[in-house]
């Protein structure tokens, strides 16, 4: 039996470049030994991604893409399809925790410098997978056709009509209609199932490419490559199957008993992964008082509020999420990781976090007199972080990198 | 006390939804403060929720299709649903349950279409499948119980949870009639105004319906609103048991896994 499973694999070897690509990409990976908590939120995301495509493609089997039976569809699911509400839960718990996973990974590559030389343009597809996660949220909100679905994607897409000259134009252009209606609700459904996971996978693909072109950083933020044996390989590296793959695992199922918890225990965690007025029919004539979007747009949303023109909003939103493209060049520290940086970054850093948090905190609440001006404030750490790091990085007191990790 | 409504800003200010928060919160498994539909009540009441008490589902569902069913629809739910869910027969729920249809894979609809509910009451009459789930057991409660006479209104009666509700008081038999007592209130800049402070019964139900006579308004509403979040989710009923099975499954598989990994690591210096 093994004798004719190895010429099996001679065969298509012989064909296809199987060893090399299981070499490549797991057997002989050498990844750094030193890996920390931290390091479980590359993997988790690949997980959570399989877990979206898997409960998407049978939520797709029963879900109707049109205004007079989206809502309708989603409760059928919930009650007559068999396990469609676990499927559903799934899929709904899911897209919140890939933007936790997502921003804890994110989080890592500041707290280690992993976006700096050589790995610049590693960052880039990362933005770029995190900017396309968003559209693909943005798009899938829509779909339950609940009165937040409704009026969140009002509200988004009235942010283009926001823009100079072309504004009314371009917004009239996405909704496909002069109101959000069935129309908008087709073309996103199409972008949602279609568009934007095929581009999602795409870049997934190429940033695990370039990961393993330029190597994994490490919490010592030190190259591993500098140091190598008689074969090249990396003194402080093991290879990726099976140290990582086992160790993973373990990250899946603790995640995955939590993630269960979630779907099981409280699938509308409070209201913030699926909204009370979600439950309530799309209503094009009736306005809800509260409009605010899911929680993982709120730091951002909170910036647009803080602003006081509209186009100005929209300009410093926009600007928000597009800062993050330029840390690689924005940071002068010769050091990666925070472990050895000075006390300039590590304050900043500790700003810009409670910046973050108390914006996603605020983007949820009504913008009352006093919270509007404590976004402001936060709004405005939040863009110095980013604006000032070419200079406190440069003039920090940071401590000497060790030569091998620790 | 219950006519201040909650100020939108009071809503969610003990939780912090950020991402780290939010890690910490599914650690914790705390359910975070719900956030209700903005100015659709005042401080609530609270409903005792147990969907493990099949009798009191029952009861429900029995005032259900009696009361709410005439008008409203619950047209995501289905009969035979209802009865494998709840323990009842086919027979008992053909006879007691179910009068606008006969077969039971039917949903819960009504024969008074919407045209004529906008011409009696004005608006559309809301479909009652997830109302638990848009508006919460508390609020539905609160509104359930808190109606009071008010002769401006087109129907004679307000609410205190929904202020100038278009629903008459159904279930006036069970509850009799409320009125309000009202209190002067002294605002900070010296203005009085008078507010309701609670709602008294001034007419007690003289003719409970036969299944009622034993039971207490409170019980009834209490079982009303047990049945409505069983019928806004009905795979609550066993939806905890089988995550609370899958989760030990996945802590007998983190041992294993965890093993095998300490088993790997051990030649890691």
């Amino acid at each position: 039996m093994i004798k004719y499973l190895v010429a099996l694999r001679d065969w298509v070897d012989a064909r296809f470049p199987l060893l090399q690509l299981w070499n490549d990409h797991l057997a002989r990976y050498y990844a750094p030994k030193n890996f920390n908590f931290w390091y479980f939120f590359g993997s988790l995301a690949l997980f959570v991604l399989l877990i979206q495509i898997v409960t998407g493609i049978w939520l797709t089997m029963n879900y109707k893409p049109s205004a007079e039976n989206a809502f309708a569809s989603v409760e059928y699911i919930m009650r007559d399809v068999e396990w469609g509400w676990w499927i559903r839960y799934m899929h709904s718990t899911g897209a919140s925790a890939f933007f936790i996973v997502i921003y804890l990974h994110m989080y890592r590559a500041m707290l280690y410098g992993s976006y700096k030389r050589p790995r610049e343009l590693l960052w880039i597809i990362g933005m770029l997978i995190y900017f396309t996660l968003m559209a693909e949220a943005f798009f899938g909100y829509l779909l339950p056709w609940g009165q937040m679905s409704y009026w969140g994607a009002q509200v988004i897409i009235s942010l283009f009509g926001a823009l100079p000259l072309v504004g009314d134009e371009l917004a009239l252009w996405i909704r496909g209609d002069f109101v959000v209606s069935d129309v908008t609700l087709n073309r996103f459904f199409s972008l949602h199932v279609i568009a934007f996971p095929l581009v999602l996978c795409g870049l997934v693909g190429a940033h695990l490419i370039a990961l393993h072109e330029v190597g994994s950083n490490n919490p010592d933020g030190i190259e591993i490559k500098d140091h190598k044996d008689a074969d090249g390989v990396p003194l402080d590296g093991i290879p990726f199957h099976p140290y990582y793959t086992v160790k993973d695992i373990v990250g899946v199922v603790v995640f995955l008993i939590i993630f269960c918890a979630v779907v099981f225990f409280q699938p509308e965690m409070g209201g913030y992964f699926l909204e009370a007025n979600n439950f309530v029919p799309a209503d094009p004539l009736k306005t809800p008082e509260h409009i605010a979007p899911v929680w993982y747009f709120t730091p951002f949303y909170a910036i647009l509020r803080a602003v006081p023109s509209q186009f100005g909003g929209v300009v410093a939103m926009g600007a928000a999420t597009m800062l993050f493209f330029f840390l690689p060049w924005l940071d002068r520290s010769p050091v990666k990781s925070i472990r050895y940086r000075g006390w300039k970054y590590k304050t900043a850093l500790g700003l810009f976090t409670v910046s973050f948090l108390a914006l996603g905190w605020l983007g949820l609440q009504p913008a009352t007199t006093t919270y509007t001006w404590m976004a402001r404030v936060f709004s405005l750490i939040y863009f110095l972080f980013f604006l000032l790091m070419p200079f406190y990085t440069a003039s920090d007191n940071d401590k000497p990198v060790p030569e091998r990790v620790t | 006390m219950m006519r201040a409504r909650v100020s939108v800003a009071d809503r969610g200010r003990n939780s912090i939804p950020s991402p780290v928060t939010l890690t910490l919160l599914l650690l914790l498994l705390l359910p975070a403060t719900p956030c209700w539909p903005a100015g659709t009540g005042g401080d609530l009441m609270r409903a005792e929720v147990d969907l493990s008490d099949r009798k009191s589902l029952q009861r429900g569902a029995r005032t259900f299709v009696n009361y709410c069913l005439s008008c409203h629809s619950a047209s995501f739910m289905r009969y035979n649903r209802l009865g494998r869910d709840l323990n009842i027969s086919e027979n008992v729920l053909k006879e007691n349950f179910m009068f606008g249809t006969d077969k039971p894979g039917d949903t819960m609809t009504v024969a008074l279409n919407r045209r004529e509910a906008e011409k009696y009451f004005g608006i559309a009459v809301p479909d009652l499948s997830v109302t638990a789930r848009s508006r919460g057991a508390d609020w539905l409660y609160t509104y359930l119980m808190t109606f009071y006479r008010d002769p401006s209104r087109p129907n004679g009666v307000n609410n205190l949870a929904y202020e100038d509700t278009a629903m008459p008081h159904v279930l006036w038999q069970l509850q009799g009639w409320q009125e309000p007592v009202y209190k002067e209130v002294i605002h900070d800049d010296g203005r009085i105004t008078r507010e309701i402070d609670h709602l008294e019964v001034v007419t007690e139900p003289s003719d409970k319906p036969e299944p009622y006579r034993d039971e207490s308004y409170e019980e009834t509403v209490s079982d009303l609103v047990n049945f409505m979040v069983y019928l806004g989710e009905p795979i609550k009923l066993k939806r905890n048991t089988i995550g609370a099975w899958t989760i030990v499954y996945l802590l007998v598989l983190l041992v294993i896994v965890y093993l095998l990994k300490r088993e790997y690591w051990r030649e890691i210096k």
